[in-house]
């Protein structure tokens, strides 16, 4: 745990000094412009709107972070050979992997931590400028904590296409890891279609494979929230809860398929 | 127990995309270093020197054959703790500094931060980075990377050191400092074990060789055992020569070569018979001046030459191996 840690705290320091973080002043910005750009044009349904915008920017920023770092986690130790002194050094294989695993997501729950912050604080002052009629006619309060339901599922969402992508570099190119973590990902949105794609079509043979694709890759639609947290819908936590037990299971047998891959390789 | 130990160690690999055929990098190696001793790893280039590194590190994984370093197989995490390393042309994470660096690989190792902090000094004043040493590695050159490498290499004190090229991107002052580095590692106990194809370093550090040439080992032993080191002649620097009186010494081959150097002077090859004082002693009554006498004995280069030569092409596998 202990190598982990270090390789994790340096994966840490790389996106810190790779400014990746300034992602938080574009994601800043960008929610206070359409704040204000929003409120001048809409009547009431500003608040909605920039819930919404907030929580599709926490994903796509954390998203493009996943995959364009995880992508090149691996790849890059191998393609500069940095590697070769590390592996050299009293930690195995799987130490390395994870800690390189556990940096990413150390970078990213920063970024979403800041960025959650940012988005409540815009929320805030939009409740604070609202006259108390308008604010009566919201069906919750703009900064309502339901909405960290949806943050907390974004993160797990992150979680499990860094795993993906960590798994991808592991063997590929980071051009190859990057389509194919990203084909994963928007596949996994259409789960549930896949699952039904047998009842629309005559061929058992294509609902046999839409269905074989649908048990391999994750239920990415599980992990999105976003349309009933806005909407004041209820999210129960049995819910929350059992996605989190499917994203676990799913990120620790995807990083269990990297080590495996991982601890065979030749490093030429 | 021996530092290091192999035992027929093989590695083919797959080349080539659409038809796959198996290329021998290293076949059946064979050899141990014993604790203590500087080992030199020779070979022309793509002999099979930085496959066994690897192999060695088990940073590849060998076709057949075993390895063992400090009596135990390579990859065990307890040996990787006794060992360092320096890959050949290594790069690190250019966004650290060479203290960052060194601490980071000493807090692999385990230390505390204060132990990090005075290794990582220690060792950067030993390979003579200075200032520097708070500056990116984006910002070094190669030769300061090179010691940089070296330095990490012997963060943890290591018992057995593997250098893969070591003098490599340096200036002839850097060689020489990395040499006095490796003789202060072997008084302090430490086998270094270096790959190399500067012979001239082999010569003057190493108590034992091992020469590959196409993936084998074509000789192993002590140099002095290797070769005789019996001289075959005297090269012979004279100023103030009179060329009569050379032509003269070369008709009755008391001289069996000249070659004209800088302000005057000539390097004459003589052979072993007649004495080289008789031929001095001829050369200075006809007014010419010693500068220098020197045998001439047979060198590691020409024994490697020598070696090398016979070894003969690299072996092909059968397309199935």
């Amino acid at each position: 745990m202990r190598v982990i840690g270090h390789v994790a705290v340096n994966v840490f320091k790389e996106s810190v000094r790779d400014k990746v973080l300034y992602n938080l002043v574009v994601f800043a910005v960008l929610l206070m412009s359409a704040s204000y750009l929003i409120g001048e044009l809409t009547a009431g349904q500003d608040v909605k709107i920039i819930k919404d915008l907030g929580l599709a920017s926490i994903s796509v920023f954390g998203l493009a972070i996943a995959v364009f770092i995880g992508i090149g986690l691996v790849w890059k130790e191998v393609e500069k050979r940095s590697i070769y002194t590390l592996l050299a050094k009293p930690m195995r294989r799987q130490e390395f992997l994870l800690g390189k695993y556990c940096g990413l997501v150390l970078t990213l729950v920063i970024n979403v931590a800041v960025m959650t912050a940012a988005y409540y604080a815009v929320l805030a002052y939009m409740q604070a400028m609202s006259p108390p009629n308008l604010r009566a006619s919201w069906p919750a309060p703009a900064t309502d904590p339901a909405l960290l339901k949806a943050i907390a599922l974004i993160m797990l969402e992150l979680m499990l296409v860094t795993a993906i992508a960590v798994l991808f570099s592991t063997f590929s190119s980071p051009f190859l890891s990057a389509m194919l973590t990203t084909a994963v990902w928007v596949i996994g949105h259409f789960n549930q279609d896949l699952r039904d794609y047998g009842a629309t079509i005559p061929s058992p043979l294509a609902a046999a494979i839409a269905r074989g694709v649908y048990y391999v890759v994750p239920n990415f639609s599980a992990f999105d929230v976003k349309l009933q947290v806005v909407h004041a819908q209820a999210v129960p936590f049995s819910y929350i809860g059992l996605t989190t037990l499917y994203g676990f299971t799913y990120i620790a047998l995807v990083l269990v398929g990297a080590v495996i891959i991982f601890s065979r390789r030749d490093f030429k | 127990m021996d530092a290091i130990r192999t035992e027929a160690l093989t590695k083919h690999y797959q080349v080539g995309f659409w038809r796959p055929r198996p290329y021998l990098a290293l076949d059946g190696l064979t050899m141990e270093v014993g604790q203590g001793e500087i080992f030199g790893f020779l070979g022309p280039n793509g002999a099979g020197k930085t496959t066994t590194l690897k192999l060695l590190m088990q940073l590849i994984y060998p076709t057949s054959g075993r390895a063992e370093i400090l009596g135990k197989p390579v990859g065990d995490v307890g040996v990787k703790r006794r060992i360092g390393y320096l890959p050949e042309q290594p790069y690190f994470y250019d966004y650290l500094t060479a203290e960052e660096l060194l601490q980071y690989f000493a807090a692999i190792f385990g230390y505390p931060p204060a132990e990090r902090r005075r290794r990582a000094a220690a060792l950067l004043d030993e390979v003579g980075i200075g200032a520097e040493r708070r500056l990116p590695l984006r910002k070094f050159s190669k030769g300061m990377l090179q010691r940089v490498g070296i330095a990490q290499a012997l963060i943890n004190d290591p018992e057995v050191v593997f250098l893969d090229e070591p003098m490599s991107g340096l200036d002839p002052l850097g060689r020489r400092e990395i040499r006095q580095l490796i003789l202060r590692l072997r008084d302090r106990g430490c086998t270094v074990f270096f790959s190399s194809h500067v012979l001239a370093d082999a010569e003057t550090l190493c108590s034992r060789v091992a020469i590959l040439a196409n993936a084998r080992l074509v000789a192993a032993g002590r140099l002095t055992e290797m070769f005789a080191f019996e001289v075959r002649g005297w090269e012979l620097v004279v100023s103030g020569l009179n060329e009569d009186v050379l032509a003269r010494a070369q008709q009755c081959r008391h001289v069996i070569r000249a070659t004209r150097l800088a302000e005057g002077r000539y390097a004459l090859e003589l052979p072993l018979a007649p004495p080289p004082e008789r031929t001095l002693a001829e050369l200075i009554a006809t007014g010419a001046a010693l500068v220098s006498l020197t045998p001439i004995r047979d060198t590691l280069e020409d024994f490697f030459v020598r070696q090398v030569s016979a070894g003969g092409s690299r072996p092909r596998l059968p397309e199935s191996a």
